[in-house]
């Protein structure tokens, strides 16, 4: 076993590194992701290593990046690509939406289109405008889309390597306030399937269900609410499309209540889809309809007001005791 | 002779790189030289509507292109002919069977023949191919069998061949993408040292398209070998030119900073001259062309337009006396390279193409329903598994419950 502890940002790095090293038609595509290595240093050094022609520096047009990106997966190769930011991925959301994700279905599964689009996304970095944005239902109301975030360094590490070997595109989001948290990574482990969902920490009162930035949200209000006597579970759902409902059906089907929780706008998120869901499979465990916790319907706000926006400790711990209120 | 033949003495390209240099001056003038773009066009031209060659010793610009089809002999330009005469009459049937009902919709090539037979045999088998929906032309070029090309408008697919049997990729839709797709692949092929080259189909409509902007700069900045070729056919549904550009298409590739040609798009040799040109430069590793063909859509944008609430009837009377196939009949008859008995011929095998058609369109069965869920993903999905389960389970609660 080698484990090292290392920071998510650091963990991608090295999962791009070992995806180069394992395969020769693996590119890295995006705005400045060669001398600079990106505005997030995700692919730091990976030029100086790999070379121009294997990461390359694009033009800044979000259409032409996974446009083009299209056309080397379709010559073989399996582009990485890095759209700067969240905000900035619409450009390209035609190319995604009616290219990427159909051609293999419009080929009747002869052409594969073996494509990571990685997003740095979600918010509470204190940025300007289009650049904490999380658009992850978007992309997984899209037939022919995968869509997976990773919140820990481990999954960082190996989720990625897995994206990468998916022969489906898949939008890979990355909670970029999260990129300085450490984790143990193992290496040389044996990595669970992308999607699916993992009980990060048991309890039998209640599950919360999150994925990306919202995962350790979670975690520090299962951990307030343990200290007034509630035991309350964590799933990290990891994986947007597919969601993992077995998984989270059986632990809802343990604690017989549910909380989703998302920093995107709660109408029509990915939470709805998981309410709706788990309803129609655990109608007689639930002792409380599925509550959601997540961003307003209104545009992200300016960097002042992102704390009240984005979902906290209280927010949460709120709708547990809602839920347990029933 | 006709003022198009004139115009063949002079060529126009752009040349981005060879101008950039004295760009002081240029700037200067830049507006007031751009052609506005309803001016009389000059393009290169090899064959004259009249079917008269076009003769190389008397114009020095047609002479740097005449070259490029000196190998033609005339069994090959009977052969042209007759790709662009089974081509219509392909072309002719679909448009019918859609009156018929037998498709939902066809957009025909009519008119445009010659751009895409003559291009599509400039191509070598291990170039590759990026249609737009309209490429019926091509198509027959690369070897598709043409009802392949039917289902989709038949709605039994969404085009359901595979691209790498003939390196013709599906038909796109959306106006432009696929430009990108082409320079992406264009890349892929510079990476392998490959010295085959790749060409993108669109029309004058979509080059109001960002992406074809992108696609445009992305093959400049890695110097990609692909080839732009732009049918412009004029109309854009009910959009005319000069509803979409202020300046001829081919001249923006200047800006770009690659040659931009105009060719006559309803002459056969000049486009396969100047295709082969720009492949041949593609190869070379001397990066994209812009090539417009200057061609005329003769019939509706679809089967669901009616281009008569939109056109002038003497705009198509004019275009119908530049008619690709009747000028290539004129000089073959002319000079001697097919007689009554190959014309003969060549009608019973388009009628004989033309039953095939249609036989093949009628029987085309519909998709079995759970194809729905098929090829959604290519490593599976939980939920289009769920889904397929829960439909069949559906499905199958009516056997014998009536």
């Amino acid at each position: 076993m080698a484990i090292e502890k290392m920071s998510i940002a650091k963990a991608l790095n090295e999962s791009l590194r070992k995806a180069m090293e394992t395969d020769p038609k693996v590119l890295i595509m995006g705005e400045d992701v060669g001398k600079l290595g990106g505005v997030f240093r995700i692919t730091d050094g990976l030029q100086k290593d790999f070379g121009e022609e294997r990461v390359i520096d694009t033009p800044l047009a979000e259409s032409g990046i996974v446009g083009t990106a299209i056309g080397l997966a379709l010559r073989g190769y399996r582009p990485v690509v890095e759209i700067q930011f969240d905000g900035f991925v619409f450009p390209a959301y035609d190319q995604i939406v009616t290219q990427l994700a159909k051609m293999h279905a419009r080929s009747l599964g002869t052409i594969k289109l073996p494509v990571v689009i990685r997003i740095p996304y979600a918010g509470g970095i204190g940025a300007v405008e289009h650049h904490s944005e999380s658009p992850e239902t978007l992309f997984a109301h899209v037939p022919g889309l995968k869509v997976v975030s990773p919140s820990n360094a481990s999954d960082a590490y190996w989720m990625l390597q897995q994206a990468i070997l998916s022969d489906d595109p898949v939008i890979f989001f990355e909670p970029k306030r999260r990129y300085w948290d450490k984790g143990e990574v193992d290496v040389d482990a044996i990595p669970g399937e992308l999607h699916k969902a993992r009980v990060t920490r048991s309890g039998t009162d209640l599950t919360l269900a999150a994925y990306g930035p919202m995962v350790k949200v979670c975690m520090e209000a299962a951990a307030a609410a343990a200290e007034e006597g509630k035991s309350v579970e964590v799933v990290d759902l990891r994986s947007m499309s597919p969601v993992d409902f077995d998984g989270l059906q059986a632990s809802v089907e343990r604690t017989r209540r549910l909380v989703v929780v998302h920093e995107a706008p709660v109408f029509l998120g990915v939470g709805a889809e998981i309410a709706a869901r788990i309803t129609e499979r655990c109608f007689y465990h639930l002792e409380a309809p599925v509550l959601r916790v997540g961003g307003f319907h209104a545009p992200y706000p300016p960097a002042r007001l992102e704390d009240e926006y984005l979902p906290g400790l209280d927010r949460v711990l709120d709708a547990v005791d809602r839920s347990l209120a029933y | 002779m006709t003022v198009e033949s004139t115009a063949a003495r002079k060529p126009r390209r752009s040349s981005g790189t060879k101008r950039a240099a004295g760009a002081a001056s240029a700037r200067k003038t830049a507006a007031a030289t751009a052609q506005p773009h309803d001016a009389e066009p000059q393009l290169v031209q090899l064959l004259t509507p009249e079917g008269e060659r076009v003769d190389a010793g008397d114009h020095p610009d047609v002479a740097e292109f005449a070259p490029f089809v000196a190998d033609i002999t005339t069994e090959d330009l009977r052969g042209l002919y007759r790709d662009m005469v089974l081509t219509r009459r392909f072309d002719g049937e679909a448009t019918a069977l859609q009156r018929q009902g037998e498709l939902g919709l066809w957009a025909s090539l009519l008119g445009q023949e010659a751009a895409q037979i003559g291009s599509g045999r400039a191509l070598r088998d291990d170039d590759y191919v990026f249609p737009t929906y309209r490429e019926h032309g091509v198509a027959w070029c690369r070897g598709v069998d043409p009802t392949n090309l039917l289902g989709m408008f038949r709605g039994v697919n969404h085009g359901g061949w595979d691209p790498n049997t003939n390196n013709f990729h599906l038909y796109t839709i959306v106006i432009g993408s696929q430009t990108l797709h082409a320079t992406g692949y264009a890349m892929g092929v510079a990476k392998d040292g490959a010295d085959s080259a790749v060409i993108a189909y669109f029309g004058d409509g979509a080059s109001s398209q960002g992406d074809v902007m992108e696609a445009f700069n992305f093959s400049a900045v890695y110097n990609s070998p692909v080839v732009f070729f732009c049918q412009n056919n004029q109309w854009a549904i009910s959009e005319p030119t000069e509803r979409q550009m202020r300046v001829p298409l081919y001249q923006r590739a200047q800006g770009f900073g690659f040659p931009g040609i105009r060719v006559d798009g309803n002459d056969v040799l000049a486009c396969l001259a100047v295709t082969r040109w720009a492949l041949e430069r593609a190869r070379r590793g001397e990066g994209p062309t812009l090539v417009e063909a200057f061609t005329y859509r003769m019939g509706a944008h679809t089967t669901s337009d009616d281009p008569t609430k939109y056109r002038r009837d003497e705009e198509t009377a004019a275009w119908e006396s530049k008619d690709p196939i009747l000028r290539l009949k004129a000089h073959l008859l002319a000079s001697g390279g097919a007689d009554e008995a190959f014309f003969a011929e060549l009608e019973a095998e388009s009628e004989t193409l033309g039953k095939h058609v249609r036989e093949v369109v009628r029987s085309m069965p519909d998709p079995d329903t759970m194809a729905i869920f098929e090829n959604v993903y290519a490593d599976g999905h939980a939920l289009v598994d769920e889904e397929r389960a829960q439909f069949a389970a559906y499905l199958a609660s009516f056997e014998g419950g009536e």
